[in-house]
């Protein structure tokens, strides 16, 4: 049972759970400033005016129509019937959300981190596109992302999908379960990102002829320390009203998942630190900032049903997994993503999704809870990432997601925006003229 | 290679729903959903190898 149907929503609960909702924002903040950091220093103001745009594009196109998919627990949605079971596999709201009484309840507060979530996943793909993904293609892909992709799946999950209803209809334990998004955030921004990773193709002078990476370093690695710190407040309030809003965990329930969320974040950077500092002789500041963020996505899914040890645990395993993915994208597949988003993003969440079938003690049935976050995390990759892939390939036909060649010498800031995030690094030889 | 891989991708998927929707025995389900995502593992192995193919071609 969600709180949506709860008749014990007090009034405490409620502004509780509004205040946490509006900690989330912090979280795009915080990947923004990742994202800009781990880039160039010539695309940084185009990196932060991207994430800008993405997120407004993402509110604005899923009020318009992204709702109109996911829809609310209880609410109308189309069924298709196979045996006596219903799947539930997309909702049939109204569009421009008509017909909701967005009075303070639980129902307007879901909708409202929604608003917020969506803006969240949109900002993942920009790390993997960053230094040559056009700002009006961004766009454009958001749109898709906000309009289609991210509430699909949604729906399945926290609208009372299919996903959601393996349990009830197929005694899979509780049904998918994913308390504060490491799949319908994380995942599915994570894939989009490997989707864009892959038609963009890698920065020019990443690979040499004989296919060796060349070390690009993050340009400041202040903006992804400091966005790294953003991010645990934004994901303190994505997890705990995550909690409150799709599981019904109860108000008694928020320390435990605020106190697991810091402690997989925590295991997770020191994980990373550990192996960086075994592997390279020090430390590595971007690496140990991507494990954190892995920390952080794979502790949302599970927060809520487990003990602070297992979240340990859980970050232990996202820090190393994702020090190893990034290997692997960067040396064995070539795949260029400069913001670590996919690994972080969609390597972090799958684990995060499975490490709740492995280790959550959920207040009811726990028999088949495995198989159902494995159904979960099939129907991602069997579904969603042919389909966010199939969307941005069409996208890419018919409007060229990459910049010039010209455009990505020159520096996304001066090609787009016309003007460098740091002018004062600029030398203007009229300032060496003797008077 | 890569529209297989895709192709793959989806099969997978839809092995997964029909081992959930149609076999009742846990043992049989369980065995199906594995090998959906054996198959899902194919189809984005292929799919990685065509753009790593692509690229060495694009220089």
């Amino acid at each position: 049972m969600t709180l949506l149907s709860s008749p014990t929503f007090s009034e405490a609960s409620t502004a509780l759970c509004f205040v946490l909702i509006l900690l989330v924002p912090f979280a795009g903040a915080g990947l923004s400033l990742i994202n800009t950091g781990l880039g160039r220093s010539r695309s940084a103001a185009h990196a932060m005016t991207g994430s800008l745009i993405v997120i407004a594009t993402a509110a604005v196109v899923y009020f318009v129509c992204g709702f109109s998919w996911q829809g609310l627990v209880g609410r109308p949605g189309h069924l298709l019937t196979i045996g006596d079971t219903g799947w539930n596999w997309i909702a049939a709201e109204p569009f421009f959300m008509r017909g909701l009484d967005l009075v303070v309840s639980p129902a307007s507060l879901v909708v409202l981190l929604q608003v917020f979530s969506v803006g969240l996943a949109a900002l993942i793909p920009l790390g993997a596109g960053a230094d040559r993904w056009r700002l009006s293609a961004s766009c454009a892909s958001t749109a898709l992302l906000a309009g289609w992709t991210y509430p699909l799946f949604a729906h399945w999950v926290w609208g009372g999908g299919w996903l959601a209803q393996l349990g009830a209809n197929y005694g899979q334990g509780r049904g998918f379960v994913d308390t504060g998004g490491s799949s319908t955030i994380q995942v599915v921004g994570g894939l989009t990102a490997l989707s864009i990773a892959w038609i963009l193709g890698p920065r020019r002078g990443k690979y040499s002829a004989n296919g060796m990476p060349a070390a690009i370093p993050a340009h400041n690695a202040v903006f992804v320390i400091f966005g790294c710190l953003l991010a645990l407040v934004g994901w303190l309030g994505l997890n705990c009203a995550g909690s409150l809003l799709f599981f019904g965990t109860g108000v008694e329930r928020v320390v435990l998942v605020a106190l697991n969320t810091v402690l997989a974040a925590a295991a997770a950077g020191l994980t990373a630190a550990v192996i960086t500092r075994l592997r390279f002789g020090k430390p590595d500041a971007s690496l140990i900032a991507n494990g954190w963020m892995g920390g952080l996505v794979a502790s949302s899914a599970g927060c809520a049903f487990v003990k602070p040890a297992v979240a340990i645990i859980v970050g232990i395993v996202a820090g190393g997994l994702i020090i190893f993915a990034i290997e692997q994208l960067e040396f064995e597949l070539k795949v260029d993503d400069p913001g670590g988003a996919i690994s972080v993003h969609a390597v972090g969440g799958i684990w995060g999704v499975l490490a709740v079938g492995l280790f959550a003690r959920l207040p009811s049935e726990n028999r088949g809870q495995l198989l159902a976050q494995i159904v979960g995390v099939a129907a991602l990759i069997g579904f969603v990432l042919p389909m966010t892939y199939g969307l941005n390939w069409l996208l890419n036909r018919v409007y060229p997601q990459r910049v010039t060649a010209d455009g990505e010498r020159q520096g996304m800031d001066l090609h787009e925006l016309g003007a460098d995030s740091y002018p004062e690094f600029v030398t203007h030889t009229e300032e060496f003229i003797q008077r | 290679m890569k529209v297989a891989g895709f192709f793959l991708l989806l099969a997978g998927g839809g092995l997964v729903l029909a081992a959930v929707a149609l076999l009742a025995s846990s043992l049989l389900r369980t065995g199906f959903v594995l090998a959906g995502v054996g198959v899902e593992v194919v189809g984005i192995a292929l799919v990685a190898r065509s753009h790593l193919l692509e690229q060495g071609d694009r220089g």
